[in-house]
């Protein structure tokens, strides 16, 4: 059987006009929703608010309200999300699935209008279902700050990541403004469950953006052979040691427990091919900082000696984390605007 | 009860390959005559209403062997009178109405109930009944009772049967019976926690994927049963066929003299999963919309034959239902007033597929595959069933002027070919487009 030369041309376009077109300014819940001038402005916002007095940072956002809305567990999202806004002088409420409406039934549609009808006037976000925070959005037509959809994306993550690669690699005061080319040459490996990383999503869709190299380094059942296809710069090598001698930065992944679903895997085995030791990390990647978007889980994806040498930049990323939430918080209250000038005054 | 005289329109009757301008006469609810234009004269005393079709297509009534009605028990989607007078407005005098209802219609009785006057039905109703009781795919249900209450096929759809044991009994025992077992080809066991179709989209979305491999491995494993059972002469029907790999085992199985015919929807003739965009729940349906490659052998396989029926999966939900998380979402959506827009529009404009040999894809042979007697044709003698459409008019499809209860499509807002002007059922006019 011949297949017709037309049915090749592509179907008509459908229209999702319910939902990608009407996207709130402010929002971002894919690392695909900043442009490269977000970026800037956020990296260089998060550092005029590290080290902006904090009675003047409280004013910023003073009173004005702020949602966390929580149906996962979370320790580091939650608790700098909720520092980041009560920092700028917001008054932060939090949700969390269990002890709330959400256990009685009540859809996310309802739960979001109502934290609107309470004054939110942006909502933080983590749900378990991938893609929930455009529901959300579509919902109360409120800007969303998603902190981790499902197996989808995790932005601050991935911002939070990038600051702290950028710090590693160049310096604070070159932690501020990307392009192209900002990390033409770097190699970052992203090790272990991939499948299930929102974290991983996130940083292979932002950092080929700067130009860096992403390499997935896993086994089969947690990195599937498309992961690939995710975007340009990315590319699996399953090899650990000669994925090692090649990165600039690595970043390793808890395998994620909660969500293998039925799938069997020889920790043993996993260990043996994909747990950085000190050794290997000696042998093969002996300068490159090593990142973890936490928990960590010592014994099984890292060694304890890896999570806290020189080379973890574990305790880092977390405080990078309040930094680039800050701004998030401050640019979804489209308070942002006066980032240029606050920066500009504060070299004056 | 009113004749009806169709006049000066181009009457396109697969069954009888006919493709003139022809007069149909429908008296008593039958095709009472069809005869060169202006031959026809009613007796002298017959009420007859002239229905002017020139520059329309007469054709016979569509028919749709894969509906959800809802009915019993989910009115809130769509009852019987909603799901029927859209399919009147899609041109449908036909619908072949799915078993997983509440409760789930495996007897007699409810099998009537669907089929009852009081039901208020604009068009015929053809209840199929559950392969196995509540659908629960252990004790097969009564095949022979069920035929004689009006079932024309039976099926577990959205419940494949995955036991081989069962699968082979249902197979025998609708042989005996003398009707069609259809499976929606779904290896659940591969598919749990799945969302959309699996690849590089479903991996970006962060949403677990559907192998193809789920729908042509139990095709695969159907066609081997009936090969085992090939002097029983079972009929397998294979349900809403998404997977290019599940085409070809219908064609090789049907070379090797199994009797196997199958479904496409439009969907999966037309969308891909990009259409699934960022979480659109109004593209989420089982099975899923799948890759190009996969989309266009279900094209290539309505052009070259294989397929034998469009059918549409019409599946209403309510708005509350589909304004969920995406993994939350329920399955379907609607499909009865835009299947012929879209098969003019894609099959006909775009591929210049015949009129003729579309209409036939949506009347004639999908009444053939189900056995519907005196259904897609207007041959004297046939029910007066009868659609007659402006191939040439497009119009725009609204979801909100859908006359199904729900509104669940990712068709809304798209322009559409070909316009309804009258649907009749059984020599009664059932719908009148503006």
């Amino acid at each position: 059987m011949s297949k017709p030369k037309a049915a090749t041309t592509t179907s008509p376009k459908p229209q999702t006009a319910n939902i990608s077109t009407n996207r709130i300014p402010g929002s971002v819940i894919s690392v695909n929703d900043l442009s490269m001038e977000d970026l800037n402005s956020v990296l260089q916002m998060a550092a005029v608010l590290e080290n902006e007095d904090p009675l003047v940072r409280s004013k910023r956002l003073a009173k004005r309200r702020v949602a966390l809305l929580f149906y996962e567990s979370s320790t580091r999202t939650r608790t700098s999300f909720e520092l980041a806004a009560k920092s700028l002088g917001a008054d932060t409420a939090l949700i969390s699935s269990q002890s709330s409406s959400i256990e009685k039934g009540e859809s996310l549609k309802d739960t979001g209008i109502t934290l609107r009808s309470l004054g939110a006037e942006c909502i933080i976000m983590r749900h378990l279902s991938s893609g929930a925070p455009y529901l959300l959005e579509q919902s109360t037509g409120l800007p969303i700050l998603n902190g981790g959809d499902g197996m989808h994306e995790h932005p601050s993550q991935a911002l939070l990541d990038l600051r702290t690669m950028l710090t590693r690699l160049f310096g604070a005061a070159k932690a501020t403004r990307v392009n192209e080319k900002t990390l033409a040459g770097v190699t970052v490996s992203i090790v272990g469950d991939i499948f299930h990383s929102r974290v991983a999503r996130s940083n292979a869709l932002l950092l080929p953006r700067l130009g860096a190299r992403v390499v997935f380094c896993g086994p089969a059942p947690l990195l599937p052979d498309m992961a690939a296809e995710i975007g340009p710069g990315v590319e699996i090598d399953r090899d650990f040691d000669r994925v090692l001698d090649r990165s600039q930065v690595v970043m390793m992944l808890r395998i994620q427990a909660e969500r293998l679903a039925g799938m069997r895997l020889d920790l043993d085995e996993y260990k043996t091919r994909y747990q950085l030791t000190e050794e290997r990390q000696a042998a093969h990647a002996p300068k490159a900082p090593m990142l973890h978007p936490g928990p960590i889980i010592r014994g099984l994806e890292l060694t304890a000696g890896v999570a806290d040498n020189r080379q973890s930049a574990i305790a880092e990323q977390v405080r990078h984390g309040v930094a680039i939430r800050m701004a998030l918080v401050l640019r979804a209250l489209g308070a942002g605007k006066t980032a240029k000038k606050a920066a500009k005054g504060k070299r004056a | 009860m009113k004749s009806i005289l169709i006049k000066g329109g181009r009457l396109i009757d697969p069954s009888t390959a006919t493709d003139a301008v022809r007069d149909v006469l429908l008296r008593d609810g039958k095709v009472a005559a069809v005869e060169a234009s202006g031959k026809l004269k009613p007796g002298k005393d017959e009420d007859v209403q002239v229905i002017d079709a020139k520059g329309m297509v007469v054709a016979p009534g569509l028919v749709d062997i894969h509906v959800h009605l809802r009915e019993p028990g989910q009115g809130y989607k769509e009852t019987i009178a909603s799901g029927t007078a859209a399919a009147a407005a899609g041109g449908f005098t036909s619908v072949c109405a799915m078993p997983n209802t509440v409760p789930v219609n495996d007897s007699p009785e409810t099998t009537r109930w669907m089929q009852s006057a009081e039901r208020g039905a604009a068009v015929r109703v053809f209840p199929i009944a559950a392969a196995t009781r509540g659908s629960s795919g252990e004790a097969l249900t009564e095949y022979g009772s069920l035929k004689a209450a009006g079932a024309v096929a039976v099926t577990d759809d959205g419940k494949p049967i995955l036991n081989d044991a069962v699968m082979r009994q249902a197979l025998a025992a609708a042989a005996r019976a003398g009707i069609a077992v259809i499976q929606h080809a779904e290896d659940t066991r591969l598919t749990a926690g799945c969302s959309m179709n699996a690849g590089p989209m479903a991996f970006r979305l962060g949403l677990r994927g559907m192998p193809t491999e789920a729908e042509w491995g139990l095709v695969d494993r159907d066609i081997r049963l009936l090969a085992e059972l090939k002097d029983a002469h079972p009929h397998l029907h294979v349900a809403h066929v998404s997977t290019a790999a599940a085409l070809d085992s219908v064609r090789r199985a049907r070379r090797n003299g199994l009797r196997v015919t199958c479904e496409v929807a439009p969907h999966h003739f037309l969308l891909t999963e990009e259409a699934v965009g960022l979480y659109d729940t109004h593209a989420k349906m089982n099975p899923p919309l799948r890759g190009m490659a996969d989309r266009d052998a279900m094209l290539a396989g309505i052009l070259d034959g294989t397929v034998d029926a469009i059918a549409t999966d019409h599946a209403p939900h309510a708005a509350h239902e589909k304004e969920q998380e995406f993994e939350r979402a329920p399955n379907g959506i609607t499909g009865l007033e835009t299947a012929l827009g879209l098969s003019l529009s894609w099959l006909h404009k775009t591929h210049k597929l015949a009129l003729s040999r579309i209409i036939s894809l949506l009347s004639t042979q999908p009444a053939a595959v189900l056995g519907l007697k005196g259904r897609g044709s207007l041959a004297v003698g046939s029910f007066g069933d009868v659609v007659i459409f402006d191939p040439t008019k497009e119009w725009i499809f609204e979801a909100k002027q859908s006359r199904s209860k729900s509104k669940n499509t990712p068709f809304d807002g798209w322009t559409m070919l070909g316009k309804v002007h009258t649907t009749i059922s059984e020599g009664r006019v059932v719908f009148q487009g503006s």
